[in-house]
C-alpha cells in the first residue's frame, strides 16, 4: 500500500513546530511506518467526535514518544511502560477528559506489563492503542516481546528462539480474560479493508470512553519497515503471512452494549463536611486549664506493659487523651521493634508540662506491669523513687526493688468481679490517677465518654475508674 | 482549630486533605501502610480518590498523571518503595510537576527490616533517580509536624513546580501526639501549565524529553536556578541553646527528640551544649552551620545510618571544626542515656 496523502486532520497542528528543524510539514516517522497512519486515523476520529479540547494523549517511550509534535490536543509524555498508570492518574483526576494511552509493544508488553494488566483489570475508563510492530523501533531494532519466533533482530541475531526467549506474547488474548475490559480487538494495517476496520475499531474504543463504559483495548499490527529491514510492500505482506496467523485479527471481547455507563458525578464537600468526615469538628473548648498545677509533677515517663489483649495499648492512648484534655503535652508510642517479643505488648506514654523530647521510655518513672514477664522485663529500668503498679492477680511475685514505690492491685480479679476482665486497664488508670493526681478524675471520665467507640461500655469503664480510686484510698492512703 | 490525639501517619492524611490534596495512590509497605490505610477511608469520604496501585512504580506515575491535570496528588512508602519511585520522581522533576511523597524510613539495605532507620537520606536528599535534579525534603519530628509539613509540602511543591518529600521514620509515624488541625481546606492554586481538559490548556505539554542538547542544557540550568532559589528562601532549622554552645549536637527526625533531652540534661549540669536540628534537608542549613563553626568547637552528628547527613555537615563546616558521628543501624534506636554518654565524650 502506498502511504495515503490525507488532508491534515484538524486535530493535528498545521505546522509541527514542536518538532523543530527545517521541515515542519512531515512527521519524524519513517516512510511506511504504521505510527503515521494510526496518528491520522486517531486525529480524524477526535475531530469527528468533537473531543479535541478535552482529549489527553499519553505518549510512551518508543518511536511515538514524539506524538505530541503532531496532535493539537493535551499531551503528556510518560516513562517507559508507565503510560497506563499515568493515564489512570489523568482520568481519575479529571473524569470529563478523554484519555488515550498510546503504546508500542516493548512499552506495553515488556517493561509495562504490570501497568497495562492492572489498568485493564481496574477497568479504567480509558482507551489504549497498542501498536504491535514486533520490534523495538526507537532503539534501533531489538527484539520485542511480540517478535516472531525465528525473526532476526539486533538482539536475536540468529532469529528469536522459543527456547531462549519464549514465544511472542499475545496481549489481546490476555487482556480479554479479565473481567473489567469492555472491548478488546486486534486489527492490522495491511490493506484498505483492514485500515477501514481499524478506523471503526478506534472510534468504537473512543466512543466507549465518551459513554463512560470503561476500558477499551485496541491492538494494531503495524509495519516497521526500518526495523524489519523491508520495503513497505514487503512489510505488509509479512504482517499478512507471518503475524496474522499467530496474532489473529478479530474481536476478543465486546460487552459495550451490555454495560451501563458509569456515573462520573463529582462530590464536592464544604469545609464543614470535610472536617466532619475527618472527625475534626472544632471542639470550641478554649485553653482554660490552669497550667500552674502542672508544676506539681515533672515529666511522667510511663511504660505500660502486659499480654496482648490486656488493653495496655488502649490504656496508654486513653491516658494520653485524658492528659491532652488538661492541656498537658503528651506522647504515646506503641512497642515497636526488637522490644516486642513473646506476645507481650507495651507502650511508652509521656505526660509533661513542657515539650516532650524522646517519646521512647527507656527509664520509666512509672511502670504498670499487667503480667509477670512485664515486671521481669522492666523492673530494673525504673528510675529511683519511681512508681511500679503490678497486677497482683497475675504477677506472682513482689517487686524486688526497695527504692521505688510498689503498689499491688488485683486488677484482673476486680475486673472479673465487675463482670468484664477487659476493664482491668481502666481500674489501673483509676488507681494511677488517685496515686499521682496527674489528671482530674472528672476529666478522665469525660475523656472516656468521648473516646470510647463502643458507647454501651462507657458506664462500666467509668465505674472501673472509681473502683481503682477506691482501692487506693482503702489500701494505700 | 480542632485538636486530636493522633498517629503521625494518620496526621499526614488529614493534613493532606486539608491542603487540598484529592488523590492518593499507594502500595502497602510497613511502616508506611497506615498512611495508605487511612487514606483509603478519608480520601473517598472527602470526595477524593484512593487507588491501591500495582506497585510503587505505578503509584508514582499515577501521581504524575493526576498532577498533570492540576490536582494535588500524593503517595507514601518506605525505603524499598522509594527506590522504585525514583524513576517517576526524576520524571516529575524533569517535567516540573508538583507532588508530595512521604517516606517513612525503615532499615535496609535490601529488604532489611521494618524498624526505624535514617538510611534513605542519600537516596532522597541527593536525588536518587537519574539526571540533574533535586527534591525539597522536609523532616518532621512530631505528629504535629507530620500534618504541618505535609501541608507545607503541597505549597512548596506548587510554588517551585517540584516534588517535595516528607522524610520521616517508623517512630514518628507510629507515635500518637496531640495535633491541631486548621478548620479550613486550602484552595488549590490554578496551574497554567496543567491540562484541565479544556480549550485554554489544550496546547499544554507535560514532558521531560528535550532532544535538542542546547535546550536540554538550558532546561537544566533553569532547574539549577530554581534549586538555588529554594536554597535562598526555604531553609528551615531549629536551634536550641546554640548561641554559646561549645558542642553542637545535630540530628533530624526521631533522633532530634532524644537529643533535646540530652541537651536539656547537659545544660542543667552547666555544660555548654546546643542542638541544631535541620528541618529542611534540602535545602540544608549550610549557612547556620557555617556561623556556628565560628562560635562552637565541635560538632556531633547523630544518625540512624552509616553516616549520611554528616557529609553535608562536613561540607558546610568546610574543615573548620571537628565533626564526629554517633550512629546506630539495623533498626536500633539509641536511648537518651546512650546519646548522653556519646555527647559527654566530646565535652
Ligand atoms: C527505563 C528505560 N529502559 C529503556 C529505554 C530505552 N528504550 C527507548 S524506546 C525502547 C523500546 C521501544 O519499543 P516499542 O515500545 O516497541 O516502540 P516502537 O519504538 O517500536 O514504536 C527502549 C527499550 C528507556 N527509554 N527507558
Ligand atoms: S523505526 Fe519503525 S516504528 Fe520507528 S519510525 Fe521507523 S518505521 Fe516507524
Amino acid at each position: 500500500m502506498k502511504a495515503q496523502v490525507l488532508a491534515k486532520p484538524k486535530a493535528f497542528y498545521d505546522k509541527f513546530e514542536r518538532k523543530g528543524g527545517t521541515n515542519l510539514e512531515t512527521t519524524h516517522y519513517c516512510p511506511g511506518c504504521g505510527h503515521g497512519n494510526i496518528h491520522k486515523i486517531l486525529a480524524e476520529a477526535i475531530v469527528d467526535f468533537g473531543i479535541q479540547d478535552r482529549t489527553v494523549l499519553v505518549s510512551p517511550v518508543g518511536c511515538s514518544v514524539f506524538a505530541y509534535y503532531y496532535f493539537d490536543i493535551g499531551n503528556v509524555q510518560a516513562a517507559h511502560g508507565r503510560a497506563p498508570a499515568v493515564a489512570t492518574g489523568l482520568k481519575r483526576s479529571n473524569k470529563d477528559s478523554i484519555v488515550i494511552s498510546y503504546q508500542g509493544d516493548g512499552d506495553l508488553a515488556a517493561i509495562g506489563g504490570a501497568e497495562i494488566l492492572n489498568a485493564a483489570n481496574r477497568g479504567e475508563n480509558i482507551t489504549v492503542i497498542f501498536i504491535n510492530n514486533a520490534i523495538y523501533g526507537m532503539t534501533g531494532g531489538q527484539m520485542a516481546p511480540t517478535t516472531m519466533v525465528g525473526q532476526k533482530t539486533k538482539t536475536s541475531p540468529f532469529g528469536r528462539s522459543s527456547e531462549n526467549e519464549g514465544h511472542p506474547i499475545r496481549m489481546c488474548e490476555i487482556i480479554s480474560t479479565l473481567e473489567a475490559p469492555v472491548y478488546v480487538e486486534r486489527t492490522a494495517l495491511v490493506d484498505f479493508k483492514s485500515i477501514n476496520r481499524t478506523k471503526k475499531v478506534l472510534r468504537k474504543a473512543l466512543q466507549n470512553q465518551i459513554d463512560n463504559k470503561g476500558f477499551s483495548f485496541v491492538e494494531i499490527l503495524a509495519p516497521c519497515p526500518t526495523g524489519w529491514k523491508m520495503s513497505s510492500v514487503d512489510s505488509q505482506k509479512w504482517i499478512e503471512e507471518k503475524m496474522i496467523p499467530y496474532f489473529p485479527v478479530k474481536v476478543f471481547k465486546d460487552i459495550s452494549d451490555d454495560i451501563e455507563p458509569r456515573s462520573i458525578k463529582k462530590k464536592t464537600l464544604t469545609d464543614k463536611e470535610i472536617l466532619d468526615v475527618l472527625g475534626l469538628a472544632p471542639s470550641g473548648k478554649a485553653d482554660t486549664v490552669d497550667k500552674d498545677f502542672l508544676g506539681k509533677f515533672s515529666e511522667q515517663k510511663m511504660k505500660i506493659a502486659g499480654f496482648g489483649g490486656q488493653g495496655v495499648l488502649t490504656a496508654g492512648v486513653m491516658l494520653a487523651a485524658m492528659a491532652m484534655e488538661e492541656n498537658l503535652e503528651v506522647s504515646w508510642l506503641p512497642s515497636y521493634g526488637p522490644e516486642m517479643r513473646g506476645g507481650t505488648a507495651n507502650c511508652s506514654v509521656h505526660l509533661s508540662n513542657k515539650r516532650i523530647g524522646s517519646p521512647l521510655t527507656t527509664n520509666p518513672n512509672v511502670l504498670i506491669a499487667m503480667n509477670g514477664p512485664s515486671l521481669d522485663a522492666f523492673e530494673d529500668t525504673v528510675e529511683k523513687d519511681g512508681l511500679i503498679i503490678t497486677n497482683s492477680s497475675i504477677v506472682d511475685r513482689k517487686v524486688k526493688r526497695d527504692d521505688v514505690k510498689a503498689i499491688e492491685i488485683p486488677l484482673t480479679e476486680m475486673a472479673s468481679k465487675m463482670g468484664m476482665t477487659a476493664v482491668a486497664n481502666m481500674i489501673c488508670i483509676g488507681a494511677y490517677l488517685e496515686l499521682t493526681k496527674v489528671i482530674d478524675t472528672a476529666t478522665a471520665k469525660d475523656t472516656i465518654k468521648q473516646h470510647l467507640k463502643k458507647k454501651e461500655f462507657v458506664d462500666i469503664n467509668l465505674k472501673a475508674i472509681d473502683e481503682g480510686v477506691k482501692y487506693i484510698r482503702e489500701n494505700y492512703s | 482549630m480542632a485538636k486530636e490525639l493522633i498517629k503521625g501517619n494518620e496526621a499526614v492524611v488529614k493534613g493532606a486533605i486539608l491542603a487540598g490534596c484529592s488523590l492518593y495512590f499507594g502500595y502497602p509497605i510497613t511502616p508506611a501502610s497506615e498512611i495508605a490505610e487511612s487514606a483509603a477511608s478519608y480520601f473517598p469520604m472527602s470526595g477524593g480518590t484512593f487507588i491501591q496501585a500495582e506497585s510503587e512504580v505505578a503509584a508514582i506515575n499515577m501521581v504524575y498523571g493526576a498532577s498533570s491535570t492540576g490536582s494535588r496528588a500524593m503517595t507514601a512508602s518506605s525505603g524499598p518503595g522509594l527506590s522504585l519511585k525514583q524513576e517517576g520522581i526524576s520524571y516529575l522533576a524533569g517535567a516540573e510537576l508538583p507532588c508530595v511523597i512521604v517516606d517513612v524510613m525503615r532499615a535496609g539495605p535490601g529488604l532489611g527490616n521494618i524498624w526505624p532507620e535514617q538510611s534513605d537520606y542519600n537516596q532522597i536528599v541527593k536525588g536518587g533517580g537519574h539526571g540533574n535534579y533535586k527534591v525539597i525534603v522536609l523532616a518532621p519530628n512530631s505528629a504535629q509536624e507530620m500534618c504541618d509539613f505535609t501541608m507545607l509540602a503541597f505549597d512548596l511543591a506548587d510554588k517551585y513546580r517540584n516534588p517535595v518529600i516528607v522524610l520521616t521514620d517508623a517512630y514518628i509515624g507510629q507515635m500518637m501526639e496531640p495535633v491541631e488541625f486548621p478548620n479550613k481546606r486550602k484552595e488549590v492554586p490554578y496551574r497554567d501549565y496543567a491540562l484541565y481538559g479544556d480549550k485554554k490548556t489544550r496546547h499544554n505539554l507535560i514532558t521531560s524529553i528535550l532532544m535538542n542538547t542546547e535546550l536540554l542544557e538550558k532546561h537544566n540550568i533553569k532547574l539549577g536556578k530554581k534549586y538555588q532559589e529554594v536554597e535562598e528562601n526555604e531553609v528551615k532549622f531549629e536551634a536550641m541553646y546554640t548561641d554559646d554552645a561549645e558542642l553542637i549536637l545535630m540530628g533530624y527526625g526521631i533522633v532530634s527528640r532524644m537529643l533535646q533531652n540530652v541537651v536539656e540534661t547537659l545544660r542543667q549540669e552547666g555544660k555548654k551544649v546546643g542542638l541544631l536540628r535541620p528541618i529542611t534537608l534540602f535545602p540544608f542549613p549550610n549557612q547556620k552551620i557555617a556561623e556556628l563553626a565560628d562560635t562552637a568547637d565541635k560538632f556531633l552528628v547523630a544518625e540512624l545510618s552509616d553516616g549520611q547527613m554528616i557529609n553535608d555537615v562536613r561540607l558546610a563546616l568546610n574543615g573548620k571544626k571537628e565533626v564526629h558521628l554517633f550512629n546506630r543501624m539495623g533498626g536500633a534506636v539509641p536511648s537518651v542515656e546512650e546519646l548522653l554518654e556519646a555527647a559527654r565524650k566530646y565535652i
